[in-house]
């Protein structure tokens, strides 16, 4: 399974492995948002954590279709099933593979971009920790989403549509986690919350996604 | 028409598009339905020619 | 008798056809009541004027998109289990019956709300929530357009279904926990918490179960076309392959 992982990793890494996409894009979006919202940092500082998720949000969705695509294609998703590893392991280790690459980036990367937004003192802090909590759940989802639409020609808009509703309540609680903490509230529930939901999905999902590849390889 | 006062606009505008949307859900599936039912006993229709034909054949 | 009889698609069929003809005209006679009793025969509210004849359209439309929702991982359920097609195909007839009532939930609730908070649309952790279930919809019915294979298409779509209604459950708290109900307990809040006077319930009632009739009409008529239609590609294919 590591060496799975390393393979996956090394491919990411590699020149079109979508590595640097995502935190590219993750730049863009985040230097538009003046230009489309104006300037006035006040204004900036109030969006600035809604901004920096949704941006890690849809960076991460980049990448997705990605996860499955290139073995499905070369036939090499077909030998994973029948090795001896366990579908689930399989998808979990891509999963991770994913989250190294993408989320993980995001979030290291988020309190550099906070700066261009005016994001408020408090919130460097927690917008790491939101983020670091939560970009494992996008990636799992993803996997999810992706394991679900893999094989399919355009499946990238499909599984966007399928996706970003699923990202509603980590992206709520995440959120809302940086938001209270700059207000100067207590942030605990949704900070749980959000641990909550990435552990539920990190145990649950694999399970789902494991069967909607085996029912796609039929 | 009872006397809607000054929500007069919204309250119509709201049994207007349910209605509406509704209405184009009934006949959409009325129109589906007897399409794909016309689609498979033409289909029916042609397969028993073909068998009847070929048994005249034989 | 066990319902499991009608999973059989010609007893489904033959069944279906019989009870349809009474389902219809109830569904129309409840409907035609209700919504006339309530629209020409109830006073306005003191608080919310004539703007409360909106109830009769955006309580049943919302508990029947809620409701249809239940019903398809009910039905997504017992097609993973019992593989009965007949489930599977009645929850891909009733997505976008779910669809529209969703989307009549949310029209009717706006404009409900537009006079008393003064914007077309508010944040109300209730209309965000039946929004996200309104994508819910969308993703589900795309997936069952997107894939060719019947028994494929069955099977993804009701595990994205059973999923979804994971998430669907955890986001309507999200959205509760998100904007802390600005309105709770107020003018859109009035499931069976809240106490609707007679003169408004009665109508409803009939209301309610018009859309519910509606509904289960509806869903009838739309299985039976998806049985047909998929008997025929499988005919099709049975051609085209000899």
């Amino acid at each position: 399974m590591r060496a799975l992982l390393v393979r996956d990793l090394a491919l990411a890494v590699k020149a079109g492995g979508g590595f640097g996409l995502s935190l590219a894009f993750f730049l863009i979006v985040i230097v538009l948002v003046p230009f489309g919202v104006g300037p006035d940092t006040g204004i900036l500082r109030e969006v600035a954590t809604g901004i920096l998720w949704v941006g890690a949000l849809l960076a991460c969705l980049l990448s997705l279709d990605r996860i499955f695509q290139l073995d499905y294609e070369d036939g090499s998703l077909d030998l994973l099933v029948t090795s001896p590893l366990p579908l689930e392991g399989l998808v979990a280790a891509k999963a991770l593979a994913h989250w190294l690459t993408t989320g993980l980036p995001l979030t290291l990367v988020a309190p550099l971009l906070g700066v261009l937004l005016n994001l408020d003192p408090t919130g460097y802090r927690w917008i790491v920790v939101s983020l670091a909590l939560g970009t494992p759940a996008l990636s799992m989802i993803g996997t999810f989403g992706a394991a679900l639409t893999v094989g399919l020609k355009r499946g990238g808009l499909l599984l966007s549509l399928l996706v970003l509703p699923l990202y509603v309540p980590t992206l709520i609680f995440g959120a809302e986690t940086v938001r209270r903490a700059v207000d100067g509230l207590e942030n605990t529930t949704p900070l749980l919350m959000l641990s909550g939901i990435t552990l539920g999905t990190l145990a649950l999902l694999p399970f789902a996604a494991a069967a909607a590849i085996r029912i796609n390889l039929r | 028409m009872p006397d809607l006062g000054k929500y007069a606009i919204e309250v119509l505008s709201a049994y207007a598009f349910t209605l509406t949307l509704l209405g184009v859900l009934v006949i959409w599936t009325l129109y589906q339905g007897a399409r794909v039912k016309e689609a498979l006993r033409a289909f029916e229709d042609r397969r028993a020619e073909a068998a009847r034909s070929q048994e005249a054949a034989e | 008798m066990s319902i499991w009889e009608y999973a059989n698609p010609k007893k489904f069929m033959e069944t279906s056809s019989k009870v349809l003809p009474w389902v219809i005209g109830l569904a129309a006679a409840c409907l035609i009541l209700g919504l006339a009793w309530g629209f020409f025969f109830t006073p306005d509210d003191f608080r919310q004027g004539s703007t409360v004849k909106i109830i009769f359209l955006h309580v049943p439309a919302a508990m029947m998109a809620i409701n249809i929702w239940v019903m398809m991982f009910a039905t997504s359920l017992i097609w993973l289990i019992r593989r009965h097609h007949v489930s599977a195909l009645a929850a891909k007839a009733a997505a976008p019956i779910g669809a529209t009532m969703t989307v009549i939930a949310l029209f009717t609730g706006a404009i409900w709300g537009q006079p008393m908070w003064g914007t077309w649309w508010e944040w109300d952790p209730r209309l965000t929530s039946f929004l996200i279930l309104f994508l819910f919809y969308l993703g589900y019915i795309a997936m069952w357009a997107a894939i060719e294979d019947s028994d494929t298409a069955a099977d993804l779509t009701s595990i994205l279904c059973l999923v979804g209604s994971v998430f669907a459950v955890l986001s309507r708290y999200a959205a509760q926990f998100w904007n802390q109900g600005l309105h709770q307990g107020a003018t859109l809040s009035l499931d069976k918490e809240e106490n609707i006077s007679d003169v408004f319930y009665h109508p409803l009632l009939f209301c309610l179960a018009g859309f519910v009739l509606l509904f289960v009409a509806l869903l009838l008529l739309r299985t039976r076309m998806e049985i047909r239609a998929r008997r025929l590609r499988a005919l099709q294919l049975r051609e085209r392959m000899a």
